[in-house]
């Protein structure tokens, strides 16, 4: 099974990742290699089964809706170079 | 002397608390050791060699002032994820290799709270994902046993620290046997926690609903006392689950009379396990049973598909989590981009390492449109099964014993390529994250190359406090523990 370049392209533009030929080639064949591992998968009757996304059956974890500590603005700027003003800079967006 | 080679948690405790050596003596030399032997192995991402030598200096304070509590002053090493305040913690990627944490995780302020002296962070695959050590940014961990060996990962440097004597503790997370592994790899002893009885507050997520915090140590004493300084609820994780935690220490014992031990027969019959591991698995549940326990054969029929279903649950997850590191509010930032969206594509890719956007690829692709039910509905659903062979498993027993590994560790470079075999390395410790229930390894014993190989027991949720009884009856019996003392006198060192 090998994952087709348009697919791979695809993913990769959804997951935000910038992909070279190279790299597309090895990445197509690694992941088909993987999926159709994946697919014995199909193999199991779930049927009735509920999909079970979490470990612990928790309902809500709620706190009283009261202001508490948070960092302030230059300890959440600490990881960036790029600020201003007390902002994130980024790329010119709008021409 | 050296006061750190084969010096116990428990041990140093009463030497410092007896006022045989100080904490800044024990931190100088363990320091010391790091500068010397860890050039070989690279266990270490960063020493923390000016704070800990404060740190102990304040422990000796609290000592004399006789404040002490059962890990002041004692030296430990947190994995590379854990959010030290001032201290950098990379998750051994390009993407963090600047990042210094603006807060502490709750588990660093908790030992920290505690008195404990942090000697820095410690190296482990790149945002946990892998099962080798070998996808750090930061270069490969070593084997301390054998050098040419991996540690295991994704804790390897949490485990090969420890087994080195470069740090009497640590911790490590376990999103798959990231703990279990290693430990079983570096002849450590290594606990998964049951999911939510560790905070994962200020821990970097890879898959949130696997990741848990847990100790490493060399006896599994040492392991209880780390455990029980990081265990408990808190209010900044939701997952966090409000259960009382059980004085561990107290649990310990060398009889194991009530005890049923469950055997899984898909484990225990599975193909593909080395000769040694299924001689000294089986050596082991003998020693267990002249504890006192009792064996029962127990199935769990849904065990040949948890590799597949965590690889989808796993990757999901990583794809989302990972998400958060677009190149602009921490971590890496291209130097050149023309606009956001290549800012976003150049950053990431630059930033992250091949296996973790091999991960972040399937993880996009399982959840996308028109693959959502084949894959991570699908795998959500056989989730749901394995949990529920485990909750019938333990109907019938207290707890469970298995290997941890098909085969002891193998070779640096040999199956790095290879996304897939790596991945069926993890076979016997995944689906226990898969359930959420608890984990461990203990070490039983080594090949004839001199590498070491781990028992796992697995447990019912929340009860850690098995576990550990049963893991130290062995150790006692098997009396492992004393010939792990000096692995830094292995063959190639």
């Amino acid at each position: 099974m090998k994952i087709s370049k348009e697919e791979i392209l695809h993913v990769a533009g959804l997951a935000r990742l910038h992909m070279e030929e190279g790299e597309m080639e090895r990445m197509s064949t690694q992941l088909g290699t993987i999926l159709a591992y994946v697919d014995t998968l199909k193999e199991v009757d779930t049927e009735g089964v509920a999909p079970m996304s979490h470990a612990v059956h928790l309902v809500n974890a709620m706190r009283e809706d009261k202001v508490g500590e948070h960092l302030g603005v230059d300890l959440a700027l600490s990881g960036t170079e790029e600020k201003e003003d007390g902002h994130f800079l980024v790329p010119k967006i709008v021409g | 002397m050296s006061l750190t080679k084969g010096l116990y948690i428990h041990e140093a405790r009463k030497h410092l608390d007896a006022g045989d050596f100080t904490a800044e003596e024990l931190t100088r030399q363990t320091l010391d050791a790091i500068s010397e032997i860890d050039p070989l192995i690279n266990s270490y991402i960063t020493v923390a060699q000016e704070s800990a030598m404060a740190e102990a200096r304040l422990a000796d304070e609290r000592i004399r002032k006789g404040e002490a509590g059962a890990l002041t002053g004692i030296p430990l090493g947190l994995k590379d994820l854990i959010l030290t305040k001032g201290i950098a913690t990379t998750c051994a990627s390009r993407m963090l290799e600047n990042f210094v944490p603006p807060y502490n995780a709750t588990v660093a302020e908790k030992l920290n709270a505690a008195g404990a002296v942090m000697t820095g962070k410690l190296n482990m695959d790149e945002f946990a994902m892998g099962s080798s050590s070998e996808t750090s940014w930061f270069g490969p961990v070593k084997n301390p046993w054998n050098l040419s060996h991996i540690p295991g990962g994704s804790s390897g440097g949490s485990a090969a620290a420890v087994a080195a004597g470069l740090c009497l503790g640590s911790l490590g997370t376990d999103t798959g046997g990231s703990i279990r592994q290693p430990a079983a790899h570096c002849g450590v002893v290594g606990l998964k926690p049951t999911y939510g009885r560790v905070s994962r507050y200020g821990v970097v997520a890879f898959a949130s609903s696997l990741d848990q915090v847990g100790p490493m140590a060399r006896s599994v004493e040492d392991c209880a006392m780390l455990l029980q300084a990081i265990a408990g609820y808190d209010p900044k994780d939701s997952t966090s689950v409000n259960v009382a935690v059980p004085d561990y220490r107290s649990l310990l014992s060398r009889d194991l009379k009530g005890l049923t031990i469950g055997l899984p027969v898909e484990y225990h019959g599975a193909e593909g396990v080395k000769p040694e591991i299924r001689s000294a698995i089986g050596e082991a549940v003998r020693v267990l049973e002249a504890c006192g326990a009792k064996t029962v054969e127990v199935r769990l029929p849904h065990m040949a598909y948890a590799v597949a279903a965590y690889y989808v649950v796993a990757s999901s997850e990583a794809s989302t989590n990972l998400a958060r590191f677009d190149g602009i509010r921490y971590g890496y930032r291209t130097p050149e981009a023309a606009n956001l969206l290549e800012l976003y594509e150049k950053s990431r890719s630059e930033g992250f390492g091949e296996e973790v956007r091999r991960r972040i690829l399937i993880g996009t692709y399982a959840l996308s449109s028109g693959y959502y039910d084949a894959y991570y509905n699908k795998a959500l659903k056989v989730r749901a099964l394995i949990a529920k062979d485990f909750t019938d498993a333990f109907a019938g027993c207290d707890l469970i014993a298995a290997p941890v590994t098909p085969a002891p560790a193998f070779g640096l470079g040999e199956i790095v390529d290879d996304p897939l075999t790596m991945y069926l390395a993890d076979i016997f410790t995944l689906s226990a994250n898969l359930a959420g229930i608890p984990g461990m390894s203990v070490p039983c014993g080594f090949t004839e190359k001199g590498l070491p190989m781990g028992l796992q027991l697995l447990g019912k949720p929340f009860d850690e406090g098995s576990l550990l009884k049963a893991a130290y009856a062995y150790e006692k019996e098997a009396a492992w523990d004393r010939g792990l003392a000096a692995p830094a006198a292995g063959p190639d060192l």
